[in-house]
Order: structure tokens, then C-alpha cells, then sequence
């Protein structure tokens, strides 16, 4: 049994990864923040986002069928976005009525669910494009130098050192539980144990996972007193944005304004 | 088995920009709120606790019990970071444990993540601490108080996070208040009733094994009072404004019209019509209630058996 939480940094050498983590991640906040902007129905500029999304994927040599299976994590929470479906607003597609309900499907209602799936998927692709490409030391730096406070961006720091570890730690804690719980192969359905039973049991491991947590807490911050850490985290100065680069993060971040005023003013009095 | 997304975990584009930014401004306030209390507690441990912490509430979400049928019961954890380390940290915690999933693993969107940040460590961690010092103060230092405080803290929790998320849906015109609002109630009603066993079955083993643990922060639990307002205050105006908001979708969607939310989130298409029919939903504020009095019951019943049940295995 394998939790498969791994990092989704993957280590290449194509021109995205190489490129500096400030850059990408403001880019890809606005690429974003585009999205959310777009009007509904604007499958040109939809298509066009698209396009430079597979562009750049293709560009930082991802395997592209890896993304879109990925970016598919965004599929179930479209249900709670169902109901616009069954608004009743006109021009309604099918009417369907049993009894004395009536369910109507509207053509607005359709329009806007598939807008906002494509939109929250193309932030999900967005997203990907970042998670794969930038390591998580050169996200914390892009993070501080963007003025994120230094007590968070140490924790973060922290937090990702130990991620990994702690999944371990759950990894043979539920190995542990597997190899002592015996199976009843005449009945597979049923459960070993009342639900009670088995909610203590995870609470157990929960909290001895969190007391082994605290304790190797304490020897982190031993060590880290033996190497002279007196409270402050200090680090090196970011040295600035190449000139070159920062002109083309303009550029792009402008094209993107430009695109999302655009389809306001065009499709936006539709 | 990939990491799994959470029904928590509002992705980008289900929120309407103003909504977005609005909880970003909230949410970024409060985080700083408490990183300014944290640094004068002036404690350098503090530090490595938050990072390792984060990390083990970020491993334990993988923790969880089959219920049936192949549904199970998981984690979140806010309520085991408030009572541990205090509310002002867990909030940092469980900031960072949020951003974490959004960031790298795509659970939550990046613009959301002001909304998810104050749903689940601002809301998760300020109910719970209201509930765990109130029942403290009850049982005045009794040990039924520190798990009735885990199992009720833990359920109202979720479920006041969860309204919260639903409340946001529908002032972005995600999703209509009549369905959203009740829907995630609902479903949290069962969530965090596996939540709340976890977190009960943890605050046990916890108390046989490390107590100093549980009652060293419940000294620091009773002395700040500021955030217990902010619970008090955020668990009122949720338990008022959902069930009117899902009786009354029209009403949020006015309120949201006047202000001009709705027509700076959908400039287009979309025309309001708040007629929409939809079968089953009837009276919803007397359906919340009704979910929201047996949810109570139900856990309150299982916590006295569980407390028995244990109590006799001890003997």
C-alpha cells in the first residue's frame, strides 16, 4: 500500500523550468485571475488561454496527458454548480414535468455551468503549470520576495521539510493497522469491529501521530538551537528580475488585461 | 491512490472576483492579526511546532475508517491544532496547511484561497475554540470537558465552515442559496461527525499518554478572549444567515444585486430569474433545524457511550 504523495515538481531543464519562480508565479496568478474575469460564453478567448496553456506545457517538456489527467481533480466540485443548470430562465431547451414538478433545463443555465467548468479548469491546468515547474524552494523565495511575512514563509519552509516524513509516519501507521486487522472472506462486505471501534482506533493513530509530531518538534528545535538559531530566519538577498524577462512578464500580463477587456466589451452586452 | 480533493476546497472560478477578494482582504487581516500575536508571544519554539504540525495535519488528512458502502471518515484537523497549540498558531497552521494544498496539489484554487483560508483556519479554528474553552470552563477542569469540547468543537467546526462555503457559493451566483447552503450542511453533518470521532479518539490517546500536552495549552486556551468573540461572533451570524439566506435565496441575491455583486461578477448572459423550481426543497429552515437538533443529539448520544464504553475498559 502506497499513498503515492509525491512531489509534482518535476526536475528538467526546458526554458520554463528554468525560468525565474517570481515570474511564473506572478504570470500564472494573473493567467488565473483572467480566468475568474472572462464573461460567460467567450469560447474564443477560452480556446485562446487554452492554447497558450499547451503551449507552455508543451514548451516545459510535461507530459501533456499527465496534466489533463490531473486537471480533471476539478470535476467534482462542478456539482454543487448543477442547479444553474435547472434555473428557469428563458429560452428553456427541455421541459420535463412529472406529477406537478417541473424540471427545466435552460439554455442560459447550461451556457454558464460549461462556462465555469472550462474556466476553473483552465486555473487548474494554470496551476499544474506552476506545481511542475517551479521547486518548492524556488516558490518560497518567489513567495518572500513578493512580500509574503517571513513567519509564514518559515513555516511553509518548515512544513514541506517534514511533509514528506509525516506521510511516512502515516504511511506505516496504516500499514500497521492493515497487517492487524483480519478480513472475513465469506462476507467482504462487513467491517472488522463496531464504527465506533474503528473511529477510536483512527483517532488513536491521529493522536499518536500528533504526540510523535510534538516530540520530534522538540529535537528539530534542539537542533536547530546547536546550529544557532536564536528566532530569525535570515537568508540571502534575491538578486533582481533579468531585464529581459521582466519586459516579456509585462508584455504577457498586459496581453492578458487586454484579452480580458476585450471579451468583457464584445461578449459582455450579449 | 492520488491525494484526493476535499468538498471543502473551493476551486478558482466558483468564486465571483469581489467574493474572491473580499475574503482575501478578511483572511489576510486575521492571518496577520495573529503572526503579530504569535511573534509577541516571543516563543522561538513556536516556530518548528507550526511547521511540523502543519505537516502532520497535512499526513493525517490521509488518516481515515470505513463507514460503509466504501464512504469513509477523514480528518481535517483544525480543532486538534487549536486545542494543542492554541488558537492564534493553529490559525497559522492551518493557513499554511490550505495554501500547501493549493499550491502544490491543486486542492482549492489560488484565487479562493482567501475564501478557503478563512473557512478553514479563521472559521475551523475560532469555533473550535469557542467550544473547547467553553466546555473547559463548564466542566472546570474535568476530564469530560476537554473530550466533550474535542467532539462538539470538532463537529461545529466543519459544519460552520462548511455553511460558510455555501454561503460564498451563493453570493457568487455559483450556486443558489436553497441548494448550496443545505447541501453542504448536510453532507458536513456526516463529515464532521467522522471528524469529530477522530479528533476524540486522538484527545484520549493524547491524554493517557502525553496530558501535560492538553492541559498546559488549556491554561493558554483560557486566557485570550478577543479571538473568542471573533467565534462567537462568526458562529452567530452563520447559524442566523444560512438558514435565512436558503429559505430567502432571492434575498442574498438582492443584497448581492444591490451591492452589485452579481453584476460585476456575470456581466453578461445570465439574466436573474429567481423563480427556480426545484423538487424535494420545501421548508428549508425548518429541514436545517430539524438536521442541524438531531446532528446534536446524535452526537451527544455517541459521545456518552463512547465515554462509557471507555470508562469500562479502563476498570
Amino acid at each position: 500500500m502506497h499513498l503515492h504523495i509525491i512531489d509534482h515538481y518535476q526536475k528538467m531543464k526546458s526554458p520554463i523550468h528554468r525560468l525565474d519562480g517570481r515570474v511564473k508565479l506572478v504570470f500564472i496568478v494573473s493567467v488565473i485571475l483572467s480566468c475568474t474575469l472572462l464573461p460567460t460564453n467567450a469560447w474564443p478567448a477560452y480556446i485562446l488561454l487554452f492554447s497558450v496553456m499547451v503551449a507552455l506545457i508543451l514548451l516545459s517538456d510535461l507530459n501533456i496527458a499527465y496534466v489533463m489527467k490531473r486537471s480533471l481533480l476539478v470535476l467534482p466540485f462542478l456539482l454543487t454548480a448543477l442547479p444553474l443548470i435547472f434555473r428557469a430562465s428563458e429560452p428553456s431547451i427541455i421541459t420535463y414535468t412529472v406529477d406537478k414538478i417541473t424540471i427545466t433545463i435552460s439554455q442560459g443555465g447550461l451556457i454558464r455551468f460549461t462556462s465555469l467548468g472550462i474556466k476553473s479548469w483552465l486555473s487548474v491546468i494554470a496551476a499544474i503549470l506552476l506545481a511542475s515547474t517551479t521547486s518548492f524552494t524556488e516558490l518560497l523565495l518567489a513567495m518572500r520576495s513578493l512580500k509574503t511575512p517571513r513567519l509564514l514563509v518559515a513555516v511553509f519552509g518548515l512544513m514541506w521539510r517534514y511533509l514528506f516524513l509525516m506521510f511516512e509516519e502515516v504511511e506505516r501507521l496504516m500499514r500497521a493497522r492493515l497487517s492487524r486487522s483480519g478480513r472475513d472472506l465469506s462476507s467482504p462486505r462487513r467491517l472488522g469491529g463496531s464504527l465506533m471501534w474503528r473511529a477510536g482506533v483512527t483517532g488513536g493513530m491521529a493522536g499518536s501521530l500528533f504526540v510523535r509530531s510534538l516530540e520530534r518538534s522538540e529535537r528539530v528545535y534542539n537542533s536547530m538551537l546547536a546550529r544557532g538559531y536564536d528566532g530569525e530566519i535570515r537568508s540571502l538577498e534575491e538578486p533582481p528580475i533579468q531585464s529581459g524577462v521582466l519586459l516579456w512578464l509585462i508584455i504577457a500580463v498586459a496581453g492578458l488585461f487586454l484579452l480580458v477587456i476585450v471579451t468583457n466589451l464584445l461578449m459582455g452586452s450579449l | 491512490m492520488w491525494y484526493s480533493p476535499r468538498s471543502m476546497h473551493i476551486p478558482d472560478g466558483f468564486l465571483s472576483i469581489l467574493v474572491a477578494v473580499l475574503f482575501w482582504i478578511l483572511s489576510t487581516l486575521i492571518v496577520s492579526l495573529a503572526i503579530r500575536q504569535v511573534s509577541q508571544e516571543r516563543d522561538e519554539r513556536k516556530l518548528p511546532v507550526m511547521g511540523v504540525l502543519a505537516a502532520a495535519i497535512f499526513a493525517g488528512q490521509m488518516l481515515n475508517f470505513a463507514v460503509a458502502g466504501g464512504t469513509s471518515g477523514h480528518l481535517l484537523g483544525a480543532t486538534l491544532a487549536t486545542i494543542i497549540v492554541g488558537p492564534w498558531a493553529a490559525i497559522l497552521v492551518m493557513t499554511c496547511v490550505v495554501a500547501i494544498q493549493a499550491l502544490i496539489f491543486q486542492d482549492g484554487g489560488l484565487l479562493a484561497m482567501g475564501a478557503n483560508i478563512f473557512n478553514m483556519a479563521v472559521i475551523g479554528v475560532s469555533v473550535s475554540f469557542l467550544v473547547y474553552s467553553i466546555l473547559l470552563k463548564i466542566s472546570k477542569g474535568n476530564r469530560w470537558g476537554y473530550y466533550a469540547g474535542a467532539v462538539i468543537g470538532a463537529w461545529s467546526a466543519i459544519e460552520a465552515a462548511a455553511l460558510a462555503a455555501g454561503l460564498q457559493l451563493a453570493l457568487s451566483g455559483t450556486s443558489p442559496a436553497n441548494i448550496a447552503i443545505p447541501a453542504m450542511a448536510g453532507i458536513h453533518a456526516l463529515i464532521g461527525l467522522g471528524e469529530a470521532l477522530i479528533t476524540l479518539g486522538a484527545i484520549t490517546f493524547i491524554m493517557s499518554t502525553r496530558p501535560d500536552l492538553l492541559t498546559s495549552s488549556s491554561q493558554a486556551v483560557r486566557g485570550r478572549s478577543s479571538l473568542w468573540i471573533v467565534g462567537l461572533a462568526l458562529a452567530v451570524i452563520l447559524a442566523f444567515l444560512s438558514p435565512l439566506a436558503s429559505t430567502h435565496p432571492d434575498g442574498l441575491e438582492r443584497v448581492a444585486e444591490q451591492q452589485g455583486f452579481i453584476k460585476l461578477a456575470q456581466p453578461s448572459v445570465f439574466q436573474l430569474i429567481p423563480d427556480y423550481i426545484v423538487p424535494g426543497i420545501n421548508n428549508t429552515t425548518l429541514a436545517t433545524i430539524i438536521a442541524g437538533l438531531v446532528g446534536i443529539l446524535i452526537l451527544i448520544g455517541v459521545s456518552l457511550i463512547l465515554y462509557h464504553l471507555r470508562h469500562k475498559t479502563h476498570k
